[in-house]
């Protein structure tokens, strides 16, 4: 079941040219990871999936319908949910409060109920407060809830990412270079937590590029570079595909790969 | 004794305003240098129903906060599309504008301002409005909503791809801090008998950004201290010596650079209301 | 008629866009509005005055002195209340640049005393003829000076070695000081020159407020401020500005 489709997608950025007519399709329940090399044009593809862009050329639809022209916070809305490279938390917000934040588009108190305080704002209060509770649990920062942001590690940064992302309820959710600065132990419990989400009916869209955690978790693989689709297939096909070993992946990853 | 009152009433009236700035830049980050525009058009409008339509003085004060409120959202929805320095550049335009035309309106007495105005407010009232301003501001800030305010000064592209609608609610907060201006502006009317163009000019929308960059950017209390500093400095400083209270603006330029550079997050530092208030709550619901 | 309001106009606008080039350079090196660059054109206006008037020194002598002492001024302003901030929050730097200017403003204030002075002109005003026009020699002297000034500017900008090292430090502080710029020099060089064309515009203005301003509408700045509005929100970054798109 096609969950998100994206036809043609191209980026031009004063003259230069970021995506070239790259297809792009992600099935229900699958973990998609796109790689390549540093500027092949994955973050910029992530940018176009959730709104920040609105591409030069190209369709989007997800779930059928078309979503290119929509603003990044109704695609929230709509169920895509994603992190940011260069971690972007509200620093000087609670733990709690970043993930509470995230069911924002789920939630409709306004201002005069907030004032009122009526019984049914006091209820959503709660339920969002338990909610974003599990959420921490789930991701393992329970314990810091009451934290600023801004004083977390960087590996707890990263993860508190993904919590404020899952709070959104999305169907699809985008990471972009989870296991950035992570060390091994902390990588090993990334991947486990992606394998959770998966297990519990998240569609994964993921940008990484620890060859490891690629190779193990995807059940599909897309290649970018300079801005075009060169490959698109299962790990295994990817690691033999001739133009990406070219490209990108070079003999020494390609071994370390083979040994995981 | 009256004239302690007075100062009193005066203080409770900027705190007001203080408070409403800070909402729209402490809390929400957009710098607005227009602010006392709100002031100005909840002042003349309240008097203006009250003086040529005969409303009594609550109507009037909530009605001019409306008015205000309008206002604030007229002017949002175009310039909160603008960032930074640009939108800081375009309130300080309308805020130009609005006193151009209060100057040249005949209905507002030009130049001369609206005089006769009865004299309603007093410490009781100024207070119960502080309170009351307080009070919803602080439910808001505790709310979904008002966790929008502070993500999108945080970030307002990470709040927007959690699904804010960061247009909408930029210009809640501009709406939320006029209709406060709005009061303050009414109260202050009822108080002084008297206004005119230009007690709401620039420099008053200076002096309020004073108070909040003081008492703490991003702490309602912070901008009440603030007020309560700068209202009681000039009077004091007569009190000391008439020529150094002539330097009043000298001081506040002064105030502004040597803040941002010793203590940029004012006084009170930090978005203390809602520290204080979550971990306690989490434990009676037994998060743990 | 007509032309001679053309002329009046065009050479207050030169005047103008000199105060606005010292602007520009400043914002397009640190992207903050010196809010207190009108201030400094304010003191070069009356450093000049108290040059020609008090110690009557000529005016070509007046002029250097003035234009040292406003370059020393915005050198100051940046290193006090600027430098400070570099690293911090987008509005700290904004609300110290405001105080800077309400500090300077009614410092000003206390001392001079609120009324106008009026400028005597350093230089004697002839009118010349130009077939059916006529301007006058003051007009001329200043879109003249207004010319070669930036030209030179644009010279300086473009040409030199220290032109090169402020585009790059305007384009991106921390490469540059990677590459050797000593960007602290560059960017109080950067206030000097913008100072010394406020100052300049500052001088002129003085000058050509003598020819007498024209009567508009009562409306005036209320309708200057509704046309800036205006402009930005169709163009958000300025009617010649580059959209520049936020990197995520």
């Amino acid at each position: 079941m096609q969950l998100l489709e994206g036809k043609n997608l191209t980026m031009v950025f004063g003259g230069l040219s970021a995506l070239n007519s790259v297809d792009i399709t992600i099935n229900e329940g699958e973990v998609l990871s796109v790689i390549g090399p540093n500027g092949a044009g994955k973050t910029t593809l992530f940018n176009l999936l959730t709104g920040v862009y609105s591409p030069t050329a190209g369709k989007i639809r997800f779930r059928k319908q078309e979503i290119k022209n929509l603003k990044p916070y109704e695609i929230t809305k709509m169920g895509i949910a994603r992190t940011f490279q260069n971690i972007r938390l509200f620093g000087e917000m609670s733990v709690l409060d970043n993930v509470m934040i995230g069911q924002h588009c789920r939630t409709k108190t306004g201002v005069f109920g907030a004032i009122l305080k009526t019984p049914a704002v006091r209820r959503e209060e709660a339920q969002v407060r338990e909610k974003a509770m599990d959420v921490l649990k789930l991701v393992g920062l329970d314990d810091v809830y009451n934290e600023k942001a801004k004083n977390l590690p960087y590996g707890k940064q990263r993860r508190l990412e993904i919590a404020r992302a899952l709070a959104t309820d999305p169907e699809l959710i985008l990471l972009d270079e989870p296991a950035a600065g992570m060390n091994p132990q902390e990588t090993n419990e990334l991947i486990e937590l992606i394998e959770k989400l998966n297990d519990m009916g998240k569609t994964v869209l993921l940008i990484e590029h620890d060859m490891k955690l690629v190779m193990g978790i995807s059940k599909r693989i897309m290649v970018l570079d300079y801005g075009r689709k060169i490959a698109d297939g299962p790990p295994e096909e990817i690691k033999n595909n001739e133009k990406v070993i070219k490209a990108y992946l070079g003999e020494a990853t390609l071994r370390e790969g083979r040994a995981c | 004794m009256n004239y302690f009152f007075q100062i009193l009433t005066v203080i409770m009236i900027n705190s007001i305003l203080a408070v409403s700035l800070n909402l729209i830049t402490g809390y929400t980050g957009q710098l607005s240098l227009g602010h006392a525009t709100f002031m100005s058009l909840g002042a003349y409008a309240a008097t203006l129903l009250t003086l040529k339509l005969g409303f009594p003085f609550l109507a009037s004060l909530i009605l001019g906060a409306v008015v205000a409120a309008f206002f604030g959202f007229i002017i949002g929805v175009p310039t909160l599309r603008l960032k930074g320095d640009y939108l800081a550049i375009a309130t300080l335009g309308f805020g130009e504008i609005t006193k151009n035309i209060l100057l040249n309106l005949e209905i507002t007495g030009g130049p001369m301002g609206l005089r006769g105005i009865p004299k309603v407010t007093n410490i009781y009232i100024a207070t119960i409005t502080l309170f009351l301003v307080i009070f919803s501001l602080n439910r808001i800030m505790n709310s979904r909503v008002g966790k929008s305010f502070i993500a999108i000064r945080e970030d307002e592209l990470a709040a927007e791809a959690m699904g804010i609608n960061t247009t909408k609610y930029k210009i809640l907060a501009f709406t939320i801090g006029a209709f406060y201006a709005g009061l303050a502006g009414g109260l202050y009317a009822f108080l002084f008998r008297y206004i005119n163009p230009k007690d709401f000019g620039f420099m008053k929308s200076i002096e309020i950004l004073c108070m909040v960059v003081l008492g703490g950017m991003g702490n309602t209390y912070g901008a009440v201290l603030g007020a309560f500093i700068i209202t009681i400095l000039p009077e004091l400083l007569r009190v000391v010596s008439p020529v150094i209270a002539q330097y009043r603006m000298v001081l506040y330029g002064l105030l502004l650079v040597v803040m941002m550079i010793v203590r940029p997050q004012g006084i009170i530092s930090g978005s203390s209301i809602l520290d204080k208030i979550k971990p306690k709550k989490l434990l009676e619901k037994g998060g743990q | 008629m007509f032309f001679e309001q053309l002329l009046n106009g065009l050479t207050l606008g030169s005047t103008y866009s000199l105060i606005a080039l010292g602007y520009t350079m400043v914002y397009g090196i640190l992207e903050l509005i010196n809010f207190a660059h009108s201030e400094i054109y304010m003191i070069g206006a009356f450093l000049g005055l108290i040059m020609v008037t008090v110690y009557k020194l000529p005016f070509p002598l007046a002029l250097l002195i003035t234009m040292a002492g406003s370059c020393l001024l915005g050198i100051t302003i940046e290193k006090v209340a600027y430098k400070p901030l570099r690293k911090s929050t987008r509005i700290a730097p904004l609300i110290s640049a405001i105080g800077v200017s309400i500090f300077l403003q009614n410092a000003v204030l206390m001392l001079a005393g609120p009324q106008a002075r009026s400028f005597p002109a350093g230089i004697n005003i002839t009118t010349l003829n130009l077939g059916p026009f006529r301007i006058s020699s003051l007009q001329l002297l200043i879109l003249l000076v207004s010319i070669i000034l930036m030209i030179g500017l644009h010279f300086l900008i473009q040409k030199t070695k220290l032109g090169q090292a402020m585009r790059a430090t305007a384009q991106d502080k921390e490469a540059a000081q990677l590459m050797g710029i000593k960007i602290d020099q560059v960017i109080s060089f950067t206030f000097a020159i913008g100072s010394a064309l406020a100052m300049l515009g500052g001088l002129i203005l003085g000058l050509v407020e003598m020819l007498g301003a024209v009567y508009m509408s009562r409306y005036k700045d209320a309708i200057a401020f509704a046309v800036l509005i205006f402009i930005l929100l169709l163009k958000p970054t300025g009617l010649l500005g580059r959209r520049v798109q936020e990197k995520v």
